[in-house]
């Protein structure tokens, strides 16, 4: 498989708090020859909330992305956030299975409901690329510690097409293939809270709290992670949660896009990792900003 | 009656039981027709639901009460509960149900009842959270997180503004934060489309 193109849609988080998780997809893909097209004049996924207040529109929304896909050409439409994924994985689903919901959508673009499969990148890398492919290109030794693969909810349920719902492997299976230690952990896949850290804050810090808190347990030195809301929430409420608690976990939290694009030889700069708010003195440490070698690797 | 009542209780006494009258099985009937919620009825009552999720000690009544409050026809009760709202629908109910129960649907299909009936509780800020985000996705087809916090706290709480002021200066240091609202080229097109798919 040589310069594949696929679809692509980043969401509204990836242009905004999650811009690091952008810049490190699209400087890994094109280390792999991979070129992503973006959608023109995409809208928003809807994410959980529109669906609380209207259902036939929230699955509109999803439509009209689809239907630009399908104009475009796209057979295959990749997205990187997890709500997003989850809420198109969700509109082909109900179409298929609820006439009345496909039927309020329109003509043209039922159509191209099925037409388009919706992708997420660690699966796409994981099944297309292939652990061994990206092996081969390493170029850099990992400096860092052990780090714990954090999935979280949208990804993986309940569709369960990305990975397996209740243990999920393969951001762990393609971090190891490019030399990363991954921890252990049975919170993998517990929910973050969402939008909960700006809504009811304490309960939102509390749960990011207790997942910082088994990482660092089980001897993670970072979380790595495949969604913007996730890294959002574990990365920048980490002062508070010292306040708080008095514990300081200083832990970087990731994008896996990341972690595989520095070991591809991407840089500091490109990968966009600067951005982080917590465990700043780590990343300058595993990964220095003039990084003059790019040492070849057995 | 109601006068007697008056009469020997004082205006805290409240009865804290339904009366089998007081139910609408009808309204469980309609709730299980509704995409998703279909297997309402199949529950066992086990209690996974409750057990696996993130939030149920944070909850007033749970997911597994929620449905059973549901399946009995206490409407009032489900609908103005703060349960539906702290639903974060992270879906591991419903992957965990032994019987298949999508939970988080039910969860969604009450919140959009509350929602239209008004029965959600005033400034909590989670509805209100969602309506504006709504508002927002409808006007210019994408949202801002900047903006929809900003709205949102305006709504519950303004003073909160100043404790997210540290966040929203840490994410400005590092370039995550866009002051701008985004919006679609084609918001005319989208409109239209949304228009004509409302259905409530």
């Amino acid at each position: 498989m040589m310069a594949a193109t696929y679809g692509y849609f980043p969401g509204c988080s990836l242009k905004g708090t999650g811009v690091a998780y952008e810049e490190s997809l699209l400087t890994l893909f094109r280390l792999l020859d991979i070129s992503l097209d973006e959608l023109k004049d995409w809208n928003c996924c809807g994410a959980t909330s529109y669906m609380s207040i209207d259902e036939v529109s929230a699955f509109g929304l999803s439509a009209r992305n689809l239907g630009i896909a399908h104009e475009a050409g796209h057979r295959e439409l990749v997205t990187p956030c997890s709500a997003c994924y989850l809420v198109l994985r969700k509109t082909q689903d109900y179409a298929a299975k609820y006439p009345q919901i496909a039927k309020s959508m329109e003509a043209s673009s039922a159509a191209s409901l099925d037409s388009v499969t919706v992708r997420h990148p660690m699966e796409l890398l994981y099944n297309d690329v292939g652990k061994e492919r990206i092996k081969s290109k390493v170029v850099r030794k990992w400096k860092g510690g052990p780090v714990a693969c954090y999935y979280g909810c949208q990804l993986v349920r309940p569709f369960a097409e990305a990975d397996r719902a209740h243990d999920p492997t393969r951001m762990d299976e393609l971090l190891k293939a490019v030399g990363v230690p991954t921890v252990e952990w049975a919170l993998k896949t517990k929910c973050c809270g969402g939008s909960l850290t700006g809504t009811i804050h304490d309960v939102g810090v509390r749960l990011n709290y207790i997942l910082l808190k088994e990482a660092a347990r089980k001897g993670a030195k970072a979380i790595v992670t495949i969604c913007p809301l996730c890294q959002y929430n574990l990365d920048a409420y980490q002062s508070e949660i010292r306040k708080e608690t008095g514990e300081a976990f200083d832990m970087p939290v990731l994008y896996f896009t990341q972690i595989l694009g520095w070991a591809l030889g991407g840089d500091a700069k490109s990968l966009g990792l600067g951005r982080a708010i917590s465990g700043c003195g780590s990343i300058k440490e595993w990964f220095p900003k003039h990084a003059q070698e790019v040492e070849a690797h057995v | 009656m109601k006068k007697l009542k008056a009469f020997w209780l004082s205006s805290e006494m409240r009865r804290k039981m339904k009366f089998q009258r007081e139910a609408d099985p009808q309204w469980a009937q309609q709730v299980a027709e509704r995409p998703g919620c279909e297997e309402l009825f199949s529950c066992l009552q086990c209690g996974t639901c409750s057990g696996t999720c993130p939030l149920s000690i944070y909850m007033d009544f749970g997911p597994r009460r929620i449905i059973s409050l549901v399946r009995e026809g206490f409407r009032e009760e489900a609908l103005r509960s703060e349960t539906i709202w702290l639903c974060a629908s992270c879906y591991s109910c419903a992957v965990h149900c032994p019987r298949q129960i999508h939970i988080t649907d039910v969860m969604y299909s009450l919140k959009r009842e509350a929602i239209q009936q008004k029965l959600y509780p005033k400034r909590f800020p989670i509805p209100v959270l969602a309506q504006e985000f709504y508002k927002m996705v409808r006007r210019y087809g994408r949202s801002s997180e900047f903006w929809l916090v900003f709205r949102m706290a305006l709504r519950t709480n303004p003073f909160q503004l100043l404790t997210m002021a540290g966040t929203g200066w840490q994410l400005m240091r590092t370039g995550r934060l866009r002051l701008g609202q985004d919006r679609i080229e084609k918001v005319k097109e989208l409109q239209s489309q949304m228009a004509g798919r409302e259905v409530r």
